[in-house]
């Protein structure tokens, strides 16, 4: 399955990813208007120190913990993908506190949120990618 | 604190209503340009670090962002311009010599634009390149003058070593120093795919890139750097550096804050030390000695690989070139004043040297009235911009070109001419390391890969107008080519005649 991989040796830390998906998000046409005096709330997100940085998202992992401890089955991991039922959620941060990479996160509408890959907004490669500059996310096969 | 005298030459405009403030631009900027105030939440910009590189520009992701020249004027004066004022105050101010980077930039004549293709109508049929074949390879080097047979009366193959080809460009000098090693690795990788050539420039090869020597000319300038005999076997051909068009008669300088780390290893030199090329060579004085270099070169590599010799494009260059015929080099190689550089001294760039074009023209005609042109084949570059440069440059009698400036367009140089200043933006001439990974080998070599299967798509497209269906049969051949707008002398250097004749 086509997953998302970040290249922390071709990272520029220029957030682009971030602002990216936020926009993928709103069903917007015009990322100003969409993003003009907005505080966004992104899936994907930088992390920088000392010079290193690398974006990080969901992994989409094989035995996925988060679907494991959501305690209402919000969670689930469809044909790889590790959706989310925006109806289901309780939002009680099991899933945020048990996330390993710390993909999973809140969001302002009352439930969490996390990368799926761009299968409920645009068709094909994810925002992140096609927006990245450096090519240092990749969206491909990988065994 | 004293008076600055210079205002800035660029105004960056922010478009208010498209910025969100995401401040990639700030993140983008070695110089410092963009600010983020949290207090406004606003962007703002001090235009005097600006140096037009249109980083920001690019990666805008709303295209809030455009550079325009700030439109500060002093007093109309055709004779004392702007920036001719602006360099006497930044002269008055430093004390020292200006520095420019890339080619010269001036308001000389262009020939290029001023010489006219033909095409075939009627007789001759033109030739369609996608339903016939189209043959675009060279192969450079000596040619055999006379057939010599051996005592079985068999020919013997006389055949000097020959460089091939798939297109008539290769990737001219650039020194790893003065570029990064992902701009290096780009021309390298690009170089294998595309079956061309690409030039390690004087600074040695660095160890990565031993593996691509199949497709690689190895540099011997003035300076000597990195230069051992493993080095000169590692590639297909060694190019002698005598001159280089956008500084002829200068040497160059690497600062020593560039000589860090692989460059100090690959230069063999210590690290911190300046990487001076002194102006000559100081082993050569003429063309005698010049001989003993290429065969010193020649017995290195056990006469194996051509060697070519690259000088610059000055006033004697047809005599010089002739001299460089009988001195037992293959190839050589002539750079003309437009061609760029990591750094010049200002004066030397813009006013020394002289096109291409009329340099070519009269050294191929030279060559040929002296019965040599077969001793050496021609290689042209110093502003070598479009497929169809390459197409005049073969007609007028080149067997090759040399591209850089364009090959480092396509890696996202935006001709900022700012190299010198060793903060590139784009990743290509700079050192640094969080510049030089903005620079994605695997993005920059298809680029290049791009750029010049687009050209060879249109050099076949140009050649099948004319009716000619080889490179071979294009070269020399000036009654392809038509001035305009040339006066008399112009067009008898050029060896053309005028539209319309």
């Amino acid at each position: 399955m086509k997953r998302v991989y970040v290249n922390e040796k071709w990272c520029l830390g220029c957030h682009l990813c971030e602002y990216h998906c936020a926009f993928a998000d709103m069903n917007e046409k015009d990322m100003a208007r969409a993003l003009k005096n907005v505080k966004i709330k992104p899936k994907i997100k930088i992390e920088e120190r000392d010079g290193v940085s690398f974006a990080v998202s969901c992994r989409h992992c094989q035995e996925p913990l988060c679907v494991k401890g959501c305690i209402t089955g919000a969670l689930t991991r469809v044909d790889g993908v590790v959706t989310i039922n925006r109806d289901k959620c309780v939002n009680c941060y099991t899933c945020i506190l048990i996330c390993p990479y710390g993909a999973i996160s809140s969001s302002d509408d009352g439930v969490v949120q996390k990368c799926e890959l761009c299968i409920k907004t645009v068709v094909g490669t994810p925002a992140c990618v096609r927006g990245c500059p450096n090519g240092a996310i990749v969206f491909e096969e990988r065994q | 604190m004293a008076i600055n005298f210079l205002h800035p030459y660029y105004e960056v405009l922010r478009n208010y209503d498209k910025c969100i403030t995401c401040r990639a631009c700030e993140r983008q900027c070695i110089n410092e340009v963009h600010t983020y105030l949290p207090d406004s939440s606003r962007m703002v910009c001090d235009d005097g670090k600006c140096v037009n590189c249109h980083r920001c520009v690019s990666l805008c992701p709303t295209r809030a962002l455009k550079i325009v020249r700030s439109g500060n004027t002093y007093k109309e004066n055709v004779n004392w311009s702007g920036r001719i004022i602006d360099e006497v105050y930044r002269q008055a101010s430093s004390g020292g010599v200006l520095l420019s980077s890339m080619g010269n930039p001036e308001n000389y004549p262009i020939y290029f634009d001023k010489i006219l293709l033909n095409a075939s109508q009627v007789t001759n049929p033109s030739i369609d390149p996608l339903r016939e074949p189209m043959e675009t390879k060279i192969s450079l080097g000596a040619k055999p003058t006379d057939i010599e047979r051996d005592e079985n009366d068999c020919v013997k193959n006389n055949l000097p070593p020959q460089i091939n080809l798939s297109m008539p460009v290769m990737f001219s000098a650039m020194s790893y120093g003065s570029i990064s090693y992902n701009a290096h690795e780009s021309l390298a990788r690009a170089a294998e795919e595309l079956g061309v050539l690409y030039n390690t420039g004087e600074g040695g090869l660095h160890e990565d890139f031993y593996r691509y020597g199949k497709n690689t000319i190895v540099q011997v300038a003035s300076g000597r750097f990195g230069v051992h005999a493993q080095y000169l076997n590692s590639g297909v051909a060694i190019e002698i550096k005598m001159g280089q068009g956008a500084k002829p008669g200068i040497g160059g300088h690497l600062p020593g804050a560039k000589i860090i780390g692989d460059i100090s290893r690959t230069r063999m030199i210590p690290e911190g030390s300046d990487a001076i090329s002194p102006a000559p060579h100081h082993d050569i004085y003429s063309i005698e000695d010049l001989r003993q270099l290429v065969y010193s070169l020649k017995e290195v590599t056990d006469y194996k690989k051509p060697v070519i010799v690259k000088i610059a494009a000055v006033h004697n260059v047809a005599a010089i070139a002739s001299g460089i015929a009988r001195s037992g080099a293959d190839i050589i190689s002539i750079d003309g004043f437009r061609g760029g550089t990591g750094a010049a001294p200002t004066r030397i760039r813009d006013n020394v040297g002289i096109p291409i074009e009329l340099a070519l023209a009269s050294v191929d005609a030279r060559l040929r009235n002296e019965n040599i042109r077969d001793n050496i084949a021609v290689v042209v570059g110093g502003s070598i911009r479009s497929s169809a440069d390459v197409v005049k440059a073969i007609a007028l009698g080149a067997d090759c070109t040399y591209i850089a400036t364009s090959a480092l367009l396509a890696l996202g140089c935006h001709l900022c001419r700012s190299c010198h200043t060793g903060k590139c933006n784009w990743g290509i001439a700079t050192q640094v390391p969080e510049l030089v990974k903005r620079l994605n080998p695997d993005i920059g070599y298809k680029r290049l890969v791009n750029l010049l299967t687009a050209w060879q798509h249109e050099i076949k497209e140009m050649m099948g107008g004319m009716g000619i269906n080889s490179i071979e049969s294009l070269k020399g051949n000036r009654l392809m080519l038509r001035g305009v707008g040339l006066n008399e002398k112009e067009l008898e250097i050029l060896g053309i005649k005028h539209a319309g004749e």
